[in-house]
Parts: C-alpha cells; structure tokens; sequence
C-alpha cells in the first residue's frame, strides 16, 4: 500500500505556508510581498504598496499620472496619452499601447530595467517610426535602439533637442559672457517677492518660546536673530507649534517640514517629490542615509532627511545648504570630484569677492535650481528641491541651468559623456552628439 | 435603428446642438427638435460647421490680423518659447486632444496629402480616399464613409480644409518640413477628419 506521507506533509506544508504569509499581512514588514527588486526612482517606498497598488494588488496608473503628471505636462510631453487615443492610431495600440504608463515602465522587473527605467527594449521607437529613413535620408545609417539613447531625443522631454530649438542654438561659444546669466535676475526677483510677502516692518520680535524651552544666551537664540526669519517676524512659535496654543504638548522639537511648507509652498512640494522628502510624502518613516543606494558617507550613516538635515535648525543658511550638507552626506564619485572642478573654483571665488556674483556654481545651482513657475496664471520663481525635476534624463538639465553659461552644443556635448560627469566637469567632453550638425547641414540646405 | 445607437445619436445630436446654439449665441430653442433622432452624417456636419468657423475666425481675426497685417506678434510652432501665437492646426489640435480626453463619443483632426507633420499624413484607407475626393473637388463636397479601427466601426467623414488668407498658403509654402511649396489662397490644403462610433 502507498504511503499517504507525502501528501499529509504536502497540505500541512501548504497550509503552514498560508498561514505564515496571512500573519506577515499584520506584520510592520511586509518586504516578503516584494515580487522583485524595485527601480531606484521607487524603491524608497516599494513597502507603500498602496502608493502604486489598488487594494486587489492591482496597478493604479493613476498613481504614476499623480506623482509625475506636472512634469510632464511642463516637459511638453512629446507623446502624451492624448496623443494615442484616437482611433487611427488603433493599429499603432495593438503593438505599443503607448496610452498605459506600465506598457514601458514596469516596476520589480530588476533584471529588464534600463536606463529611464524603461522594461522594454530599446528600439521601441521602431514601432511607429520605421519609415523615419524616408522623411530624413540623413538617418538611414542610425540604429533604432540608438533615437534615444545617443543624446538625440527622448521619449517624453524634448525640450532642449527640438530642432528649430538646436537651429536657433547653433555655432554658440562653448563658454558665454557673464553678462548673458539670467540667474542674477531670476534670485533677485524671488528674493523681493519672498521679502515683500513676509517681512514685517516693525523689526525683530521678542521671542516667544515657553521658558523652559528658551535660553536667551544660546546658540539657537542667536543664529535665529542673524536670520530672515528674525527679521521677517517668524517667531520661535510659527515653527514649533504645530496647531493651537503654545501648551508644552504642542511644542514641537525637531520641527517637521509641515512647519516650514506653511510659508514655503512650492519649496516643500518639490522636496516631497524628491528623493530627499517622497518616504514623507507618503507618510511613511523619512529618508536615512543607509536607506540610500547612491555611495554615502559613513560619518553620517543613519542621518535621517528633513528640511533642517540640510538647512540647519537656526540658522538657515543657504550657503551651506547649497554645497557643504550636500557633501556631508553624499560620496559618489561625482560628488567627492566637485571641490576639485571648475564649477567648485567658481562658487570659492564668489564668496570670496562681490565682483563676480552669480558666476558660482554650487551642487545646488544644478540639481536645485531656480525655477520660474506659473502659479495661477502669476509668475513666481523658487528654489526647485525636486532633484529629479531636471536629472533624468539629464538633458533636462541643459534648459534650466547649462544654457546659463555655455553654449547648447557644448552641453549636449557634457552630458554625454559619462566619465566627464564622474570627474565632476573637469576637462572637455569627449564626445560629440551629432544632431546639431544634422540640424547644421539642413539650415545650410534651405 | 438599434436602441444602442439611436441612444448614441439622440445623445450626440443634442450635443451636437447645444455645441451649435453656443456657437450662434444661443438664438432660439424652438425650431430644433433631437427627439426623432440626428443621423451621424448630420451630427457630423454640424460639428464640422462650428470646427471651421472657430477655426476662420481664428485664423483671420487673430493669426493673420496680428501677424501679416499689424505685424505685432508672429505665429509660431514653439509658441511657448518664442513667446508667439499657437499656429492654427496647433490650437486645433489642443482643442482635438481636450474633446477626446472628454470622451464625449467623438474624434477630430486635420490631415493632409502634403503634410508639414508627417504625423498628418493620411493612413487609413479612409482617409486616402477621403483626402482624393475633396481635392478633386476642390472642397465642393465633403467625403463620408465607413471603417473599422480596432474593434470599433466608425462613421467618418472628411471636410476640405482651404487656405483661407494669405498667412496660410504662405506659411506652408516657406515651412523647411512642407513637401509642396506652391499652395495658392483658395487651394484644398488639408481636411477635417471627423470620426463618430457606430454600432457595427
Ligand atoms: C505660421 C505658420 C502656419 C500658418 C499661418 C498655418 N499653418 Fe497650417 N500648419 C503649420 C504647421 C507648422 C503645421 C504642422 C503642425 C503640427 O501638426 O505639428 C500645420 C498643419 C496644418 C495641417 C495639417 C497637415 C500638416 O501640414 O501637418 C493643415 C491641413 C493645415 N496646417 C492647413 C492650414 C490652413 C488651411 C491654414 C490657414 C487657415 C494654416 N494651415 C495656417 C503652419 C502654419
């Protein structure tokens, strides 16, 4: 007679199983529901899985529309949904169903994610535009898997590789005169804005923080007086009181970013977008540096992310916000070569003397620049503190900040070249995009 | 008629209506009645007149006034970074591109045999036709007919788009990407694709 063994442990192992991952659903971790290691854009809240998932584990593309719409939208995205909703482009759907986020981005496939965080091949441009050969004779010999990946176009964000744009961007010097940097203008009018809506006029209050959390000799005392936020009237209060009264409950050390975003709107949305605030923004634990997949240093491993981790409770300085924290933390090879570049000399000799303001540029100039927005129909500037708004692809970069002081061949150029951005910019790219001399040699022709 | 599409059209016709009587500012309500249903090929037609009248008026009252004649402000494809006027088929398209997003029960766009965009380019066997019989005709008559995309079957008829003013022939004329440069005021420059779902 056959043993029924196997069976009996077959059901009880199964059973065991059922159980082990029913409890799991109560548990804090829930990383054993993890189908696969997620992108580096998502990582940071793949245990959110609500921030993604519907309650059936199914996919929200609304989520991806939430987060990343805006930018898309001001990217002038170049193939937006709209765009593949009408039925003549039916036959185009049923080879790439370019309507769906997901169709090119699938989140845990590890293993088929590329650059952009793409999960298909990267001739996908071959579906709709096989006859490209025909309308431009001067693309016969490029491969379809090179379209986006040689620095000539992207999928989404064309903004700096347009043609007319790179026409009208020909034969620019590599290096611009200072006189033609926008940025001067740009700071000084967020600045008068910011000045005009906060600063009160009957000069710095007396501080109102209880008496056991107020020491007049301090340090904290005094970095406050030094600051905008003294002269602006922003009392100890309007950052340690989150809601009502000044009741010792109420007293709020360390203050959290939903103090700050009371004044600080569009700063504290674009850092909880960012790397630095999205964990907050789906209101999870913040950010700490082991948490991170980017070389950091040890001396601060464990720091956790909020708005005073970079800006310094008290003092607020942007000097040190713009650089110093910034390589607190960070030790890729990109950032460890910043003091020895160009740009690093630049920023030293701005500090140094007034006769050369705005010339430096600091890890902030780039990766948190000064962004002009349109704010109900009003123009505003403020400091982008949405990293990735301008990072990947870097071409994003070029628009709002390297036409500042070079030339866009010379950009397209830079951010091509792989090595020159580990060294932080120090040398001349050695690499050379060619669509400006495709757009060079059909100005010439017309 | 099916109860599913005569739903549809009576749906579309009143709409088709309330897009008419805002476009002539609301006259009178009583002539009209939707209830006997409104054939796609109406429906169509009367889409079609308030599309081209927008599209006139915008096109003679803004582009061609501020640009050619005052010379005050240019009309360009990158309106938003040379801080210009939309080009006419853009505003068109932004329009399109809102009513889809609608999902309101129909499609529009303009395309053309000499295409600035090749995007624009005729594709469906449709359309190929669509775009010959109004160039024969030199936009006397608009084309209808019938196709399948996908799984859906469409009713879908073809306007002539005419160079209207100067700015128009012009513009296409000098246009580095324009594969014919010798279109002239009057001429069948493109047409309006408008396409309704029909129950197949
Ligand atoms: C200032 C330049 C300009 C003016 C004025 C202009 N167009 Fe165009 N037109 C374009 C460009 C550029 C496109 C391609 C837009 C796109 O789809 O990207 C276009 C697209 C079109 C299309 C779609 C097919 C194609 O070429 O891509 C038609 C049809 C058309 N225009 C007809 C007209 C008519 C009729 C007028 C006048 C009522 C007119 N255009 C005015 C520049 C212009």
């Amino acid at each position: 007679m056959k043993s029924n063994t196997p069976w009996i442990l077959w059901i009880c192992l199964s059973l065991g199983l059922i159980v082990y991952f029913c409890l799991q659903l109560k548990s804090s971790d829930q990383s054993i529901y993890l189908p696969g290691t997620s992108t580096d854009g998502h990582y940071q809240i793949e245990l959110d899985c609500s921030a993604c998932h519907t309650p059936l584990m199914g996919i929200n593309e609304q989520s991806c529309i939430d987060c990343h719409g805006a930018d898309l939208t001001s990217a002038n995205d170049s193939h937006p949904k709209s765009k593949f909703t009408d039925p003549r482009n039916a036959d185009l759907l049923g080879k790439l169903d370019a309507t769906k986020c997901i169709t090119c981005h699938i989140e845990h496939r590890h293993d088929r994610t590329h650059a952009m965080g793409l999960t298909i091949p990267e001739d996908y441009c071959l579906y709709c535009h096989e006859d490209i050969a025909e309308e431009r004779v001067s693309h016969k010999s490029y491969a379809f898997n090179s379209c986006a990946t040689a620095g000539c176009h992207n999928f989404h964000d064309n903004t700096a590789l347009y043609e007319d744009f790179l026409a009208k961007h020909l034969d620019e010097p590599d290096f611009k005169e200072p006189t033609l940097i926008m940025r001067g203008p740009l700071k000084e009018r967020m600045l008068k804005s910011e000045v005009a809506r906060f600063l009160k006029p009957d000069g710095i209050p007396a501080p109102d923080a209880p008496i056991e959390h107020l020491d007049l000799s301090g340090s904290a005392h005094r970095d406050w007086l030094a600051t905008a936020h003294a002269k602006a009237g922003v009392n100890c209060s309007d950052c340690h009181v989150s809601s009502t009264g000044t009741n010792e409950s109420d007293w709020n050390t360390p203050v959290s970013h939903t103090s700050c975003q009371k004044c600080h709107q569009d700063e504290t949305q674009g850092w909880l977008k960012g790397k630095h605030g999205m964990r907050l923004a789906q209101s999870s634990t913040p950010m700490t540096t082991d948490n991170a997949r980017l070389p950091m240093n040890p001396n601060t491993a464990h720091k956790s992310l909020s708005c005073t981790s970079c800006h310094g409770a008290h003092t607020f300085d942007t000097k040190q916000a713009s650089v110093t924290s910034c390589l607190e933390c960070h030790s890729d090879e990109h950032s460890k070569n910043y003091v020895s570049s160009p740009h690093y000399e630049l920023w030293r000799t701005e500090q140094d003397s007034d006769a050369t303001p705005y010339r430096g540029v600091s890890c902030a100039t780039c990766h948190l620049p000064l962004v002009e927005k349109n704010r109900n129909g009003e123009s505003t500037v403020h400091v982008e503190h949405n990293q990735n708004w301008n990072l990947e692809p870097n071409e994003k970069m070029i628009r709002s900040v390297c036409l500042e002081c070079h030339g866009l061949e010379f950009s397209i150029d830079a951010l091509a070249d792989p090595d020159l951005i580990k060294t932080n910019f120090q040398g001349l790219p050695s690499r050379h995009v060619e669509s400006i001399d495709l757009v060079r040699r059909r100005t010439e022709e017309k | 008629m099916n109860e599913n599409l005569r739903n549809k059209l009576t749906l579309g016709g009143s709409l088709a209506l309330a897009v008419i009587l805002t476009a002539c500012g609301g006259t009178s309500t009583s002539t009209a009645t939707v209830s006997t249903g409104i054939t796609p090929q109406k429906m169509a037609d009367a889409l079609h007149a308030v599309m081209e009248s927008d599209r006139t008026v915008y096109t003679k009252k803004v582009v061609n006034r501020l640009q050619n004649e005052q010379q005050v402000i240019k009309a360009s494809e990158h309106w938003e970074d040379d801080k210009a006027l939309p080009l006419p088929a853009q505003m068109f398209r932004m329009g399109a591109e809102m009513v889809t997003a609608k999902n309101v029960g129909f499609t529009y766009g303009l395309l053309s045999k000499w295409p600035v965009n090749k995007q624009n380019a005729p594709k469906t066997e449709i359309e190929k036709q669509g775009l010959d019989f109004i160039d024969a005709n030199g936009g006397t008559e608009p084309f209808y007919g019938e196709e399948t995309l996908g799984d859906s079957k469409y009713f879908t008829a073809i306007y002539a788009d005419v160079g209207v003013v100067t700015a128009c022939v012009k513009c296409h004329n000098e246009h580095k990407d324009s594969p014919k440069t010798d279109f002239k005021i009057g001429d069948v420059m493109g047409g309006v694709v408008i396409r309704i779902p029909v129950d197949s």
